[in-house]
């Protein structure tokens, strides 16, 4: 699963039948510091996710599984909305673990 | 999902029989704001989609459970055509 943020929205009215009623969301991949990396993607949507907000998103097959028993064609999906992020860092002198 | 846009086709008489009858479309990554990116795939057509147009495509195994393609050698598929991006 991978840190993002919700960047934007995609409108589509002709879908493959297993994507009808998604929410489709542009998400740009975060760093843990909350700097922008690599390629937007576009999620499907399966926390009610907003404009601006820090997400999860997972990638690949597994990212379907979020909506089991229905089968959605995704390769990514919001599958959390992120409350608060903690990351330990070494204080100055100590060594890194 | 990754935004594309729609740039060729592709005609293939010898072919795997579970690809028989599939559209396939040669397609152009572009993000989000418009702007082409690097390399092209070719993707099998599940919506009817047209040349030039833009159009969301699902890539790996979960292509396979785009209506039409379960148990079939797909690892790109045309899932939507989209009508309109917005950018916060």
């Amino acid at each position: 699963m991978y840190l993002g943020r919700v960047v934007g929205r995609v409108w589509s009215t002709v879908k493959n039948q297993n994507l009808t009623g998604q929410r489709l969301l542009v998400v740009q991949p975060v760093t843990p510091e909350l700097k922008d990396t690599g390629r937007r993607i576009i999620c499907t949507d399966a926390t009610g996710a907003g404009a601006g907000e820090l997400i999860y998103w997972t990638r690949a097959r597994e990212a379907s599984f979020a909506y089991l028993p229905e089968e959605v064609v995704t390769d990514a999906t919001i599958t959390g909305i992120v409350d608060e992020l903690h990351i330990k860092r070494a204080a100055a002198g100590e060594t890194k673990c | 999902m990754i935004l594309a846009r729609v740039v060729g086709t592709v005609v293939a008489t010898r072919k795997d029989p579970r690809l028989e009858g599939k559209k396939l479309l040669v397609l152009k990554p572009v993000s989000p704001d418009g702007k082409e990116e690097s390399g092209y795939v070719v993707a099998v057509d599940t919506v009817g989609a047209g040349y030039r147009e833009l159009v969301l495509a699902v890539s790996g195994s979960s292509a396979r459970m785009a209506e039409g393609c379960k148990d079939r050698p797909v690892d790109t598929a045309i899932v939507g055509i989209v009508d309109n991006v917005g950018l916060d």
